[in-house]
């Protein structure tokens, strides 16, 4: 009588190459899987994927959908990835998102109907402290009573939206607008520059390309970086090297809340134009599977924004062409998740099967 | 070089994208704000948009979009794809609906419970939901033994103060001592927090439950606390099948297919539409038994009248909180004061939330 035992042994030389090539085979898995779930509800897979994959961005409108869906994730992907180098896990980026528009927002609202060219970037700015401060939260709570930073920036999430909705229904409320819950339309002197005439890509895109190079400078090429690094490898280590964790685990958090801030600012500022209770469709949710998708390095984050952006155009695509439900695109966020950490782990592991006697065992 | 060449591949793209797309037959695109399923407000929408495709029309609809960047980029793919007339059915959608409209001068827009009609490609239409909640009043008016009405309300907008306000005076009429108790969930469909609110409610007293949000969780919570409850949008009976006295349904479909046919056949034009229990635009489902023969009688005739316009909904004299006149005696309100309504009339509890 033989009996199976796994084990699961830890791989010591993982090649670098193979660790960035993984997000494609995730990827490449979650196009087969989403292909056998349209062949399983009745769909020819390979028009559904059509367009899911290709329809979306056939053309120049498309295309710039696209870029304006990934801005904001970009962003906040960015942010993110200083934080999760560092072992920092904070999950409410939607949460200084919404924080950053508030703000960035309110400006926008005291210089209603006034003509400058400091306007847009005294709201960009404000948006980004906006952020910054409500990441400030979890981070002090952290490093100074011990909190989880994973609870308390997650129920900051709902505090966040909770003051967005008390001000668009109250004091910040349009007065010629019938009690709704918006705010007035923000004027054009606070209004993001477009890139295109008919095209509502706009100048925001600048800012998440700038953030990319940014955080690619810090991230490699300073010691604050190093020390982001290493506490992320080891925090024993860190602190035998004798790095100030403290002061790197607020700026982590800062730097995270002032790029969803100015995401959300851009939002705002950018297509919709005003303050209401849905500026984002859980973009700093979804921005933590782009961080991981794009290996938390920089210029993955971009290629992993413009892959996620478009599953949520061609959710909407196949929903107009074929009648898939649109709940799709969140099926395949998931997927990607899931197929990714799955490679990752067969990366980092290997899964020995032993065939041992019974006796061998022991008893 | 190189640029130009990007210019040219994209224009290739674009062209043969357009060319692919080139549009063959009338096409109606429908945005919705929830799921399909919600059984309430995009439920009875579906309902209308079925209706236009058994008229023979290909139809095609978007679910759970969002307000904001998302519904624009939705609404413009409708147009771009071929769709000849966009039906946009939420309030949320009233800008992104002008401004597509702007860029597509050949695609006709209907948009729902809004007021801007800043093209004349845009239609508005409305029901006057409010002559449901009269009747509504009338029945909780004579069934409540607690004198508490208990109201589940969505956002401060006119739309709901409206039908708070009816629903209210029509209760007062045949039970002076009545008195509405509010909670405002600030969502149209958020079945955890209508629950709660509905519970919140009940624990106030309320032995009768109504609501002005979408989906079904009101009623089963009025069910399982063996109390009675109104349902919303559609007949939601079903679902608590011993709680409800009657539904206000709301039945888009035959104004749908109306315009459609209006706009395939290319006499379509632009207007704003308020249809009410006359038009069939309001219907209310059948009567509980449970109530008693002569309230179903009382119902059915007041039904009626307000279709008739023998009893308006907003008769005088109407008070305000605080015993101001809003409408003097023997006055009617006129559409533009019911559009605008932004006070409680005396009998509800509570502020409206500024």
């Amino acid at each position: 009588m033989e009996d199976l035992l796994i084990r699961i042994e830890k791989r010591n030389d993982v090649p670098t190459t193979l660790y960035f090539f993984t997000p494609f085979i995730a990827i490449i898995l979650t196009i087969i899987g989403g292909g056998i779930i349209f062949y399983a509800l009745g769909f020819n897979p390979a028009e559904a994927l059509k367009f899911y994959f290709i329809t979306p961005i056939s053309n120049l409108y498309g295309f710039s959908e696209l870029l304006l869906k990934a801005t904001p994730l970009c962003l906040i992907a960015i942010g993110l990835s200083f934080c999760f180098k560092s072992n920092n896990w904070n999950i409410g980026a939607e949460g200084q998102l919404t924080f950053g528009a508030i703000v960035g927002g309110g400006v926008a609202l005291l210089f209603y109907n006034q003509e400058g060219f400091y306007i847009l970037p005294l709201i960009i700015i404000a948006g980004a402290i906006g952020g910054m401060i409500f990441a400030l939260i979890p981070a002090i709570l952290k490093t100074y009573f011990n909190t989880n930073e994973i609870l308390v920036s997650l129920m900051l999430v709902y505090v966040s939206k909770l003051i967005l909705d008390y001000l668009v229904v109250g004091p910040w409320s349009n007065p010629e607008g019938f009690n709704f819950p918006e705010t007035r339309q923000f004027s054009d002197s606070s209004r993001m520059p477009l890139l295109f005439d008919g095209l509502r890509v706009h100048a925001g895109i600048f800012i998440a390309l700038a953030a990319v190079l940014v955080s690619w400078f810090v991230l490699y090429k300073t010691y604050l970086g190093f020390q982001i690094k290493v506490s992320g490898l080891s925090l024993k280590t860190a602190k035998y090297a004798g790095f100030k964790g403290k002061a790197m685990i607020l700026i982590v958090f800062m730097i995270s809340g002032a790029c969803a801030g100015l995401a959300g600012v851009g939002e705002i500022t950018g297509p919709i134009g005003q303050l209401h209770r849905m500026i984002s469709p859980d973009y700093g949710f979804t921005a933590i599977i782009v961080a991981f998708l794009g290996r938390l390095n920089p210029f993955g984050i971009i290629f992993a924004s413009l892959v996620v952006s478009l599953t949520y155009l061609g959710a909407e695509t196949a929903q107009i062409f074929l009648q898939i439900p649109q709940y799709t695109g969140q099926v395949f966020q998931g997927m990607i998740l899931f197929f990714l950490l799955a490679s990752d782990y067969l990366l980092f592991f290997k899964i020995k099967i032993l065939n041992l006697k019974k006796n061998e065992l022991g008893h | 070089m190189y640029k130009n060449f990007l210019r040219y591949l994209i224009s290739a793209i674009f062209l043969i994208t357009f060319s692919i797309s080139a549009k063959a037959d009338f096409k109606v695109g429908f945005v919705y704000i929830g799921p399909t399923g919600d059984h309430g407000w995009t439920y009875q929408h579906d309902e209308g948009r079925k209706a236009v495709e058994a008229a023979g029309i290909k139809t095609t609809y978007v679910e759970s979009v969002k307000y904001g960047a998302d519904a624009e980029r939705v609404i413009r793919q409708l147009a771009q794809s071929g769709h000849d007339l966009i039906f946009t059915t939420s309030f949320g959608y009233m800008d992104a609906t002008n401004k597509v409209a702007k860029d597509f001068p050949n695609v006709k827009f209907e948009h729902a419970t809004g007021y801007k009609r800043e093209h004349s490609n845009v239609s508005t239409y409305s029901a006057r939901f409010y002559q449901g909640r009269t009747i509504l009043g009338h029945i909780a008016g004579k069934l409540t033994k607690t004198n508490t009405i208990g109201y589940i309300a969505s956002f401060p907008i006119p739309e709901v103060i409206r039908g708070i306000n009816a629903m209210t005076l029509a209760a007062q009429k045949v039970n002076p001592n009545i008195k509405t108790k509010i909670v405002w969930v600030f969502s149209w469909y958020d079945p955890g927090k209508e629950a709660e609110a509905a519970q919140a409610l009940i624990d106030q007293g309320a032995d009768i439950i109504m609501q002005h949000t979408d989906s079904t969780a009101p009623v089963q919570t009025a069910e399982k606390a063996g109390i009675w409850s109104f349902g919303q949008a559609s007949d939601m009976q079903r679902f608590a099948p011993k709680s409800i006295l009657t539904s206000i349904i709301d039945d888009w479909a035959p104004y749908y297919v109306e315009r459609a046919i209006a706009a395939r056949d290319g006499t379509w034009s632009q207007q704003d539409t308020w249809h009410g229990l006359k038009e069939g635009m309001v219907a209310m489902s059948p009567y509980n038994k449970g109530m008693g023969a002569d309230l179903v009688k009382e119902a059915k005739q007041l039904q009626k009248d307000l279709a008739s316009g023998k009893i308006h909904s907003f008769t005088g004299p109407i008070y305000d909180q605080k015993g101001n006149i809003l409408v003097a005696e023997g006055k009617v309100a006129d559409d533009g004061m019911l559009l605008g309504m932004n006070v409680y009339v005396k009998g509800v509890e509570g502020d409206i939330p500024k």
